[in-house]
């Protein structure tokens, strides 16, 4: 008997469930079973029984919360069967070692879930894979006609330009420790920073990690004994704290997508925003869904109703799951 | 149009002077003309533009944009025009680039029944910061914190004139200002202007010790009024009023214009005045601001000019001549008109009988006392020496820090602006704030204070828990409907930190009332 997509997949308290398969995807909470899609602390947590993720999630997350982040864990490689259905990893483009995740129930309809996923090129990781599926389960973070994130190497060159014009002033760029970090530390080498960069103690091991993969990120020193080094990387979290005050004069800057608006912008306190972000944006959000074309659309997180009423003009059946507990450009 | 984008992007959210100047100053040397020049006068106010209404934008935006998607994105922005420029669909992410210049004269020359279809053609050549430049423009909104001073001082930046050369320049000059910046590179002065604004000479603060060793027969002392510095020039049949940084405020001042039946330049103190009784600033700031001023206001709040200084006189520049000489002429001066009168002259032997005279001003708009030198020309800028103001000593009160919030450029990562709070009856009503006054130890110390005591964040803002006591000093006191208490302090500042005191013990809000 063939089944329904609603008995494939379903939204549980702890997170999105196969039913068939009996495990999580991304699960909010410890369970027995899950598969991660990338090393984003909302989406990969620990705690759980077996996790099944790429090499490199399950090395970021063993980096995050240690060796024994869960009783035991499985590389994905290639597809595996589970109960009913085939489930295989595709890359996602987002942060490294990022997948969706294809769900494929042996009588019933393809299921995609995306994770987070960007298509811009992005220096640090596998570009995002197409894949063809009947349901797509997509994130919506930037799920708004605002949303039209710039080239990220435009934005490199204007956080070098103000490097330029303020050469005494250290800059200060607030990025998520996973992937935001070291995708500006490869932009601004792209964009002909060629200097020394620093990085606050709290984006080391995975800096390190991502040099450990073959991704040049050029010298880095630690933030704690600058140097010479006019440009430094922090977590946004730090520039709260009295860790701040070492520096004399700061450019504040903070790499996100959210910085395409002021008013974001200005609660942050920045003075140079930078509209770099690791999600898709709306054009590439509806081109991606034109393309894949799925018999209908499923959003995890973000902005729904922006997304809903877009599938509504193009006449796509979709619908919110309304997951709590993503944040929208987390990390 | 795409530098005047990044230009007043970079301005938003760059709160430091000197880091406006210097991205003013590279946008002033890098920038052809004539873009540099519309600019200039776009920062400085003095581009008169037709003004797009927003219902008008609302309607362009809606025959491109699905209605709900919009209000959504609306919601979520919060800002008219930026909404649009970022929604606004484009199919090209290269533009060809428009100038800043044809955007301009597209606003200025286009009818009002074809601007709608001008602004949606300009809009689809523009990529999204340029969007947001235009619009900001059009709908004369800019809010880029950039004053006239502030883009005298950019120009000179580089240049071999200096920011009073430029000042006394400018009321000739129009956008885009092609003479101004030849002369700025070196060419030939450009065009005096007739009635022109001349740079001010400002005082210096001084103490009662700095004081002592200098000779009081040698000084002449004045009230230091509460109002504003102005300079009524009227020259060559035309009659400007100017603010001492040469912003002409003279529409505001329709009953001082009239007056100025003199051919001059003088220098004095803008003030409203019923009768013989001066008022409170509060009440010239009535007047302040306005394109216009009804008949009502001119009555109710009717203006006049206090002069100290006489800068030119028919045609004869009185600057070079000592202030002995100076104060002479403008005795002699004839000013028939009851709006404009002579600031007297203190009596006084010794400075002791000169800090008698300050502690007990006859009027409550007088602030202290201004001492001036008697043997000096009148020089442009802030000289040391020759003058000098002696404000009376501050107002002060004990206060509870009840919010803070942080700084910037300098103070980034420590919190440094304050809300504070005055007993009324159990509770604490915040009666100020205050962003300085305090020494970079006090900072730290108030910094790790905030840290330590947070009760609830609200965004970047932190509620404290009511308990420090700081000495609050300020100038002085306004009636205001705006704030809860009822009254608003004039340049507050932290001027000690009272660890000591318990905050049960701070001061009431009765006792700041009674300032009054
Ligand atoms: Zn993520
Ligand atoms: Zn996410």
């Amino acid at each position: 008997m063939t089944l329904r997509a609603e008995d494939v997949i379903y939204p549980t308290e702890a997170g999105l469930y196969c039913a068939p398969g009996d495990f999580y995807i991304d699960p909010l909470r410890p369970v027995p079973r899950a598969m991660v899609t990338h090393g984003h602390s909302d989406h990969a947590r620990p705690g759980h029984g077996a996790v099944m993720a790429t090499r490199q999630t399950l090395d970021i997350m063993a980096i995050r919360y240690g060796e024994d982040f869960a009783a035991s864990r499985q590389i994905a490689e290639g597809p595996v069967r589970i109960g009913g259905v085939t489930a295989s990893f595709h890359p996602a483009g987002h942060v490294l070692g990022s997948s969706q995740i294809l769900i494929n129930p042996d009588d019933g309809p393809r299921i995609l879930i995306s994770g987070d996923y960007c298509r811009t090129p992005n220096p640090v990781c596998l570009p995002w894979e197409p894949v063809a599926c009947d349901i797509f389960i997509t994130e919506a973070t930037f799920g708004l006609p605002i949303f039209r994130h710039p080239n990220p190497l435009t934005e490199a060159g204007r956080l070098i330009a103000s490097i330029a014009e303020f050469p005494n002033r250290p800059h200060l760029v607030g990025a998520y420790a996973l992937g935001k970090a070291q995708r500006v530390i490869a932009l601004a080498r792209a964009a002909g920073h060629h200097g020394p960069i620093a990085i606050h103690g709290a984006l080391k091991r995975l800096c390190d990690y991502h040099v450990d993969q073959g991704i040049d990120l050029g010298p880095l020193v630690a933030a704690s004994d600058p140097g010479e080094a006019q440009l430094i990387i922090a977590p946004p979290s730090a520039f709260a704290s009295p860790w701040v005050q070492r520096f004399r004069d700061p450019v504040l800057s903070y790499a996100s997508g959210w910085m395409t608006v002021r008013a974001h912008a200005r609660q942050r306190g920045v003075e140079l925003p930078l509209v770099i972000s690791d999600h898709v944006d709306w054009p590439q959000l509806t081109a991606t869904i034109r393309e894949l074309a799925p018999r209908e659309v499923w959003i995890t997180h973000g902005a729904e109703d922006g997304l809903t009423r877009w599938c509504e003009i193009e006449g796509i059946p979709s619908r919110p799951l309304r997951l709590i507990g993503y944040e929208d450009e987390p990390e | 149009m795409k530098a005047f984008a990044r230009l007043l992007e970079r301005l938003a959210f760059t709160p430091a002077r000197n880091a406006k100047l210097t991205i003013l100053s590279h946008y002033f040397q890098t920038t052809p003309d004539p873009d540099r020049g519309y600019a200039l006068a776009v920062l400085t106010g003095t581009l008169d533009l037709r003004q797009v209404s927003p219902s008008l934008l609302k309607r362009l935006a809606s025959e491109r944009v699905d209605e709900q998607l919009f209000r959504l994105s609306y919601d979520f922005v919060g800002d008219l025009a930026e909404t649009i420029a970022l929604i606004w669909p484009t199919d090209a992410e290269v533009s060809t680039e428009v100038s800043l210049s044809q955007a301009v004269l597209l606003l200025r020359e286009t009818g009002k029944l074809s601007l709608p279809g001008v602004i949606a053609d300009l809009l689809d050549r523009l990529t999204a910061p340029e969007r947001l430049a235009f619009l900001k423009l059009a709908t004369g909104n800019l809010r880029v914190g950039v004053s006239v001073r502030l883009a005298h001082t950019a120009l000179a930046m580089g240049t071999l004139r200096g920011s009073e050369e430029i000042e006394e320049i400018w009321h000739g000059q129009a956008a885009p200002f092609l003479p101004l910046f030849t002369w700025l590179a070196g060419g030939p002065s450009p065009a005096p202007a007739s009635a022109p604004f001349r740079p001010v000479m400002l005082s210096t603060p001084i103490t009662a010790e700095e004081l002592a060793p200098l000779d009081p027969t040698r000084h002449i002392a004045e009230w230091k009024w509460d109002g504003i510095r102005v300079q009524a020039v009227a020259e060559d049949g035309m009659r400007r009023l100017y603010s001492r940084t040469g912003e002409e405020i003279g529409a505001a001042f329709p009953d001082i214009i009239e007056a100025m039946t003199f051919e001059g330049a003088v220098d004095g103190e803008l003030l409203v005045r019923r009768g013989a009784e001066i008022a409170p600033f509060a009440d010239l700031q009535k007047r302040l601001g306005r394109k216009s001023v009804g008949r009502v206001l001119l009555q109710s709040h009717p203006a006049a000019l206090i002069l100290y200084d006489i800068l030119a006189w028919r045609g004869e520049d009185l600057r070079p001549l000592p202030l002995s000489s100076r104060r002479a002429r403008l005795e002699a001066a004839p000013f028939d008109s009851p709006r404009i009168g002579l600031s007297p002259l203190l009596p006084f032997e010794t400075w002791e009988e000169l800090a008698r005279l300050r502690a007990a001003p006859h009027a409550p708009v007088i602030e202290g006392v201004m001492i001036k030198r008697l043997d000096t020309p009148y020089i442009a800028g802030r000289p040391r020496g020759p003058w000098f103001k002696w404000k009376r000593d501050p107002m002060v009160i004990d206060a509870v820090l009840l919010y803070a919030q942080s700084g910037h450029g300098k103070r980034s990562g420590f919190y440094s602006d304050f809300t504070f709070g005055l007993w009324e009856g159990e509770e604490l009503v915040p009666v100020g704030k205050a962003y300085f006054g305090f020494t970079d130890e006090e900072l730290r110390e108030l910094d790790r204070f905030v840290r330590r005591n947070t009760v609830q964040r609200f965004g970047p803002v932190r509620q404290l828990a009511p308990k420090l006591v700081v000495e609050v000093a300020f100038e002085g006191l306004n009636v205001s409907q705006r704030h809860r208490s009822g009254v608003a302090m004039r340049f507050p500042r932290i001027s000690r930190i009272r660890a000591d005191k318990p905050a049960a013990d701070a001061d009431r809000l009765e006792t700041l009332r009674a300032m009054l």
